[in-house]
């Protein structure tokens, strides 16, 4: 599903790579955390499965395409295959919760009668029904995040990146963000997720793969923080 | 459904700098109105060269004294040139009619000269009114030829005027096509920023590329639409008010501008203006903001 070979990610101006030699397979329907210290590289790692930086070396697979040297006009379809969500939710504060999730179909050429359809069965789903018409700032953080979850589902995608998704939320709201990310994965939807929140990591007991210093240290079936 | 969101987007955005908007259009209308301005001159010029070339003579007058000999043998040589067209044969008598005629305001000098004052000279047309120094070579050291003049030397200057205000107006609306250029990438600049967040969605949730950049490319060329028809109707007033009024005089002698010129100018415009204004936004989205 996901596959790095021996990628290696130095950025403009760094001394030494984020990323160094990096190989990783994720399979379908798995669930990973990527965890390490700040500036350890983990984020790099979202950030190349979305192809926002290529790899300096190494390839890239993302559902068995061949993603570093993608053409930049195959980039928005390959995205569209992928659902994002970010530590500060990136929702756009004039819209409200339905529009939101709406704006996500309507961009990629999808039919408000679409819309109409899906995106109250989505935020049914991530547990948002009766809050549609709300505005990001009349929703609580772990609301907010809901919001972007559904953003991110509400296309069906095959893969769910998730950077550092509980940043900004209390320990009681990230364990309820970490329910529903487990709801999506039991879709079948692949999760990899970023985080450095130990408390989560233990409880999940999911695939742990630690990165320090850009390298892999650790990559383990059932793991804990450590 | 796209295209109306593209279209809100587009009137939404616009509306969103208004200011800047304004200041995009009038600096188009300006360059736009004068880029069409020099192309009716430039159009005008062809025009008026074809016109009075038609008409324009080389005048080969001759001496006073000239035998009857030697004027056949230079009709017999202008008549066996190839590169004339056809020779009039100007008496003293026709001299002085035609001098009548053109100083029929000034009866006093009328009445100073004679017909016997006036040289007799030939009319000759040519086939190319360009060959004239060829002519000048070939007839100038005639026996009997007093001189050879090119009326068209006299046309020249008025030509050469025309050119160089042509020539001003496009260099005017040059710097100010630069000003709109620079108008319209910093509009884009300015109306990417103010949806970066939205550009930043869409982009996550793989918008493509032409989903993301219309909006921002169509309000350049609305733009550019609507400052190319205010400037043709500012070429339409200049013909008005200007050509055919105030300078009604001197459309007599520099030939009437037609409608079917001006009203020309309007798809010129509106198309050079639009293609113009899209390529800008577009390479300003592409590679300076990077959306």
């Amino acid at each position: 599903m996901i596959r790095l070979e021996h990628v290696t990610k130095t950025y403009p101006k760094a001394s030494r790579p984020s990323l160094d030699d990096v190989s990783v397979s994720i399979e379908k329907g798995d669930f990973v955390f990527f965890i390490g210290p700040s500036g350890s590289g983990k984020s790099s790692i979202v950030k190349l499965m979305l192809h926002e930086i290529k790899p300096n070396k190494g390839k890239v697979f993302v559902n068995g395409k061949e993603i570093s040297s993608m053409r930049s006009w195959k980039i928005p379809s390959f995205r569209r295959s992928i659902g994002c969500v970010f530590q500060d939710f990136r929702l756009l504060p004039n819209k409200t919760a339905y529009e939101n999730v709406a704006f996500a179909l309507e961009v990629i050429g999808k039919s408000k009668a679409v819309a109409r359809r899906v995106v109250p069965e989505v935020l049914e789903l991530v547990g948002l029904g009766g809050k549609e018409h709300r505005y990001p700032h009349e929703l609580s953080g772990g609301e907010q995040q809901r919001v972007a979850v559904a953003r991110a589902f509400v296309n069906r995608p095959l893969i769910l990146l998730a950077d550092e998704p509980t940043g900004n939320l209390d320990p009681d709201t990230s364990i309820e963000i970490m329910r529903l990310l487990d709801r999506i994965n039991r879709t079948g939807t692949t999760v990899v997720m970023v985080t450095h929140d130990s408390n989560i990591v233990n409880q999940m007991r999911r695939r742990v793969i630690e990165i320090e210093g850009g390298r892999i240290v650790r990559d383990q079936a059932r793991g804990v923080y450590g | 459904m796209r295209a109306k969101y593209v279209l809100a987007e587009v009137l939404v955005g616009l509306w969103r700098n208004v200011t800047m908007t304004i200041a995009m259009i009038i600096t188009m209308i300006v360059s736009l109105s004068m880029l069409g301005a020099s192309l009716l001159m430039y159009l005008q010029v062809d025009e008026m060269k074809g016109h009075y070339y038609e008409q324009v003579e080389v005048s080969i007058y001759l001496d006073k004294t000239i035998t009857d000999d030697q004027r056949s043998a230079i009709k017999a040589q202008l008549d066996a040139d190839s590169k004339v067209k056809n020779v009039l044969w100007e008496t003293k008598e026709m001299a002085y009619e035609n001098f009548k005629l053109q100083f029929a305001d000034a009866p006093d000098l009328v009445g100073a000269i004679s017909a016997n004052e006036l040289p007799e000279s030939f009319r000759v047309a040519l086939k190319d009114p360009q060959q004239f120094e060829q002519i000048k070579s070939a007839y100038a050291d005639l026996e009997g030829v007093d001189t050879v003049v090119d009326q068209q030397k006299l046309l020249q200057k008025i030509f050469d005027i025309l050119g160089s205000i042509q020539s001003l107006s496009l260099v005017v609306a040059g710097a100010m096509g630069i000003a709109a250029l620079l108008l319209v990438a910093n509009t884009i600049q300015v109306a990417a920023y103010s949806k970066r967040r939205e550009v930043a969605v869409m982009k996550l949730v793989g918008a493509s590329n032409w989903f993301i950049q219309a909006p921002f490319v169509l309000e350049a060329v609305f733009a550019a639409l609507l400052g190319s028809i205010l400037a043709w109707v500012m070429l339409v007033i200049g013909k008005i008010v200007l050509i055919d009024r105030k300078l009604a005089a001197l459309t007599d002698l520099l030939l009437p501008v037609s409608w079917g010129n001006v009203n020309l100018m309007l798809p010129v415009l509106a198309g050079v203006g639009s293609v113009v204004a899209a390529v800008t936004a577009w390479v300003t989205l592409r590679f300076y903001i990077r959306v």
